[in-house]
């Protein structure tokens, strides 16, 4: 199997399942008071001081979470809410337009069930957002923003967005500035406190870590409305009992990603730059969406003019070769990309594009498999649409 | 023969276990759902309905079981203009068209098969009730789910790429089958009626399309009965939902003229034809037919079998009936047999009674 999918998931780090092994062994509930709890209790925030230590944070600007999904929607309804109870002429959420749905969803529902005002910045043509559009947004109300939400690298098309200027922007207006860095963490250089941000989303699936738990790192100074209410842990902002196990895995995959991060990300960059050379050289014609120099360094988004991606994914997949066409599905059918479309992108190229990205575990063999696999596999693909669309 | 089979897998018991035949037969199988709707809705309502987000899963968790890949194919756009559309357009003609028939002839058996071909697949695979013998269309030998007459509109290169496992079994036995296997679709109930239609109210669909506009019910004579609301709600030989208040005898609609949105009603007598003219003739069963053949006619969904003659003439079916048969609906498909077997298919464009007509001929 040739997996060409690491940024919708990556294999869990033996360390990780170790740690997480042994602490499936014990008992206890980190809020119980008894010793098993404070055991339980002891391993949770060793494993929050360490995701803080690695991301430039402090453990109690550490908001443990389910994953990224249950952070985006913390970070979006919890500070609009919050602001906009402090002040109700705060309405208006800004968020870049190729977020991922964890975000441009609560945003669009915060808008059509709450006060929300929901406010779309646009990108350029590689996917960015420019600090100037950013300002030009807040500055035709400075009063009423109530939430920024510009995700830190976009999980399709890989583009790194200038987040450090665009939260200085923010900050200049003392407005929260929420960035979803789920594709960032192990990639990039990630730092809380130099970066600016308010809040910060995270994973650990992505990273080598375990399904289930992410983070959302918090300023002191944002206070966010719960979304869930219950036991009152993680600051009162996220009630529910911490999973000790998942936790510990969730930290040990963020030292390691951390620790590692310049040399994975070079060696990745260069399977990457590969990656696109031989599928060019099987098929000249093909483009490379998002950012050419600043972009995440396992991605490569590719552009397959007069194919449909779906059916180069199932002619790949029967090869053993797997990877995604990058964009969300409804009820399995792969829409155009809304990243795609923002970057001026037509539904037709939207719909020719597939998204390979690589992770600790891939090999030059996999890129090479590829690149023999892709030029038989367009062609059919070409085939097809011209009986579709003669 | 090993072939790479795709099986269209609507998320309904036949397709599945189809699909577990094709595999078990040692074909490279793969499954795909067809995704017909472009606003799935996420629960089925009733029985009704082949694309729903919740047939998908099913359709998926069947795939799973068989331990074949599984994808959805958006065939939206096709569906609705080869489908959705030509049924408006057909009703607006005063016709009465068979959308699965369609269906199985643009879709199933023209946009998924050309592309699938086009991808590298041999055949398609379907859970339709019918038997392939000799690459010749034959009814099932469950003959109350019988559907060669929705397949019979198909050509012969179409058939050569069409594989259908059930047509050698009952359904009562393809659901034994389906719990034996451990899919859990056994149960599911029968799809039935329209199925984009989601509420069952063809009338109303039609309407919010076409309008519905009042218009006169007239007799034979011309002489005004009553008012509809639109002409195209209306099948030739209906009897029901004509509202003629005190009408002595029963009235059947006759005719259907959209140009002047008028029903033409009359007595049961009136309905009777015994020729058949018929557009756009295929012959999956044999070589082209141009001199008169004696052999069945079966002239709708479930309909009865009427005993004929029939033949090419020009770029026209003609059928002649040993007996005259009631309620023929144009644009409904008159399907030739000989015994179980299809011989070919024609789209009913007018119907006659003999002693009245021109001779074809």
């Amino acid at each position: 199997m040739v997996y060409l999918d690491h940024a919708a998931t990556t294999a869990v780090r033996p360390e990780v399942v170790a740690d997480m092994t042994e602490e499936f062994g014990h008992l206890g509930n980190a809020s119980s008071l008894h010793g098993a709890g404070r055991r339980a209790r002891r391993a949770v925030e060793e494993a929050r001081e360490g995701i803080a230590e690695a991301l430039g944070a402090t453990p109690n600007e550490v908001v443990f979470t389910a994953g990224g999904t249950e952070a985006d929607n913390l970070a979006v309804k919890g500070l609009f809410w919050a602001r906009h109870q402090a002040d109700p002429n705060r309405r208006r959420i800004l968020v870049s337009a190729v977020e991922h749905h964890a975000v441009l969803d609560p945003a669009r529902w915060m808008a059509e069930h709450q006060a929300a005002v929901y406010e779309e910045l646009p990108v350029d043509e590689v996917g960015r957002v420019h600090p100037e559009v950013l300002r030009a947004a807040i500055e035709r109300d400075p009063s009423d923003v109530a939430v920024i939400s510009v995700m830190w690298a976009n999980n399709e098309v890989g583009t790194v967005q200038p987040i450090h200027e665009l939260a200085a922007i923010a900050r200049e207006y003392t407005i929260p500035f929420h960035t979803d860095a789920v594709q960032a963490v192990g990639a990039e250089p990630v730092d809380f406190a130099a970066s600016g941000v308010s809040a910060l989303t995270m994973t650990g699936h992505k990273i080598g870590g375990p399904v289930g738990a992410g983070a959302l790192l918090l300023t002191r100074d944002v206070d966010p409305v719960p979304v869930l209410h219950g036991g009152g842990q993680e600051r009162e902002v996220r009630s529910g009992t911490l999973m000790t196990p998942l936790l510990r895995g969730f930290a040990t995959a963020v030292r390691l990603a951390v620790e590692e991060r310049e040399e994975h990300a070079s060696r990745l960059a260069v399977l990457r730059d590969d990656l696109v050379a031989q599928v060019r050289a099987a098929v000249p014609d093909i483009t490379l969406n998002g950012d050419p120099a600043g972009r995440l360094p396992g991605n490569a988004h590719i552009s397959f003019p007069e194919c449909e991606g779906d059916a180069l994914l199932m002619l790949l997949d029967a090869r053993g070769i797997e990877c995604s066409t990058g964009s969300a599905c409804s009820a399995g059918v792969a829409q155009a990309s809304h990243v795609l479309i923002a970057m001026g992108a037509t539904p037709d190229t939207a719909r020719s594009s597939l998204r390979f990205s690589l992770g600790y575990t891939s090999t030059a063999e996999d890129i090479k498999a590829l690149g023999e696999a892709i030029a038989p596999a367009v062609e059919r693909a070409r085939a097809a649409l011209r009986k579709r669309r003669p | 023969m090993s072939l790479r089979v795709l099986a269209a897998m609507s998320g309904g018991v036949d397709s599945a276990v189809a699909a577990a035949r094709a595999a078990e037969a040692g074909h490279d199988v793969t499954g795909v759902h067809l995704a017909l709707s472009k606003n799935p809705k996420s629960y089925r309502t009733g029985a009704r309905g082949c694309c729903t987000v919740e047939d998908s899963r099913d359709a998926r968790r069947a795939a799973d079981a068989i331990g074949i890949p599984f994808y959805v194919w958006d065939m939206a756009e096709e569906f609705d203009r080869e489908v959705v559309q030509d049924f408006v357009a057909e009703y607006a003609a005063g016709r009465t068209p068979n959308p699965c028939l369609r269906c199985n002839e643009k879709i199933k058996f023209e946009a998924v098969l050309d592309r699938a071909v086009a991808l590298g697949f041999d055949a398609v695979c379907t859970g339709h009730h019918v038997r392939m013998v000799d690459g010749r269309l034959r009814r099932s030998v469950d003959i109350d789910k019988d559907q060669s007459y929705v397949l019979g509109v198909l050509t012969r290169e179409q058939l050569a790429h069409a594989m259908f496992p059930l047509g050698d079994c009952t359904k009562a036995e393809v659901r034994a089958e389906a719990d034996r296997r451990g899919l859990s679709v056994a149960d599911k109930p029968d799809s039935h009626d329209i199925c984009f239609i989601a509420d069952g109210d063809t009338a109303g669909f039609l309407n919010q399309r076409l309008g519905d506009e009042p218009g006169p019910i007239k007799d034979e004579s011309g002489e005004v009965l009553g008012t509809h609301n639109g002409a195209h709600t209306f099948t030739v030989g209906q009897r029901k939902g004509l509202n003629l208040g005190g009408a002595v005898e029963r009235r059947y609609v006759l005719s259907i003229e959209p140009v002047n949105n008028t029903v033409t009603v009359g007595p049961r007598e009136a309905l009777q034809v015994d020729e058949i003219i018929g557009s756009r003739p295929v012959w999956s069963g044999c070589d082209p037919i141009t001199e008169p053949m004696a052999c069945e006619v079966q002239l709708r969904a479930h309909g009865e079998v009427y005993p004929c003659q029939a033949w090419q003439h020009d770029d026209e079916l003609v059928v002649r009936l040993d007996e005259p048969a009631t309620g023929v609906a144009t644009g409904q498909a008159a399907v030739l047999y000989d015994g179980d077997m299809v011989l070919g298919s024609a789209t009913i464009a007018r119907t006659a009674r003999r002693e009245e007509a021109a001779p074809a001929h």
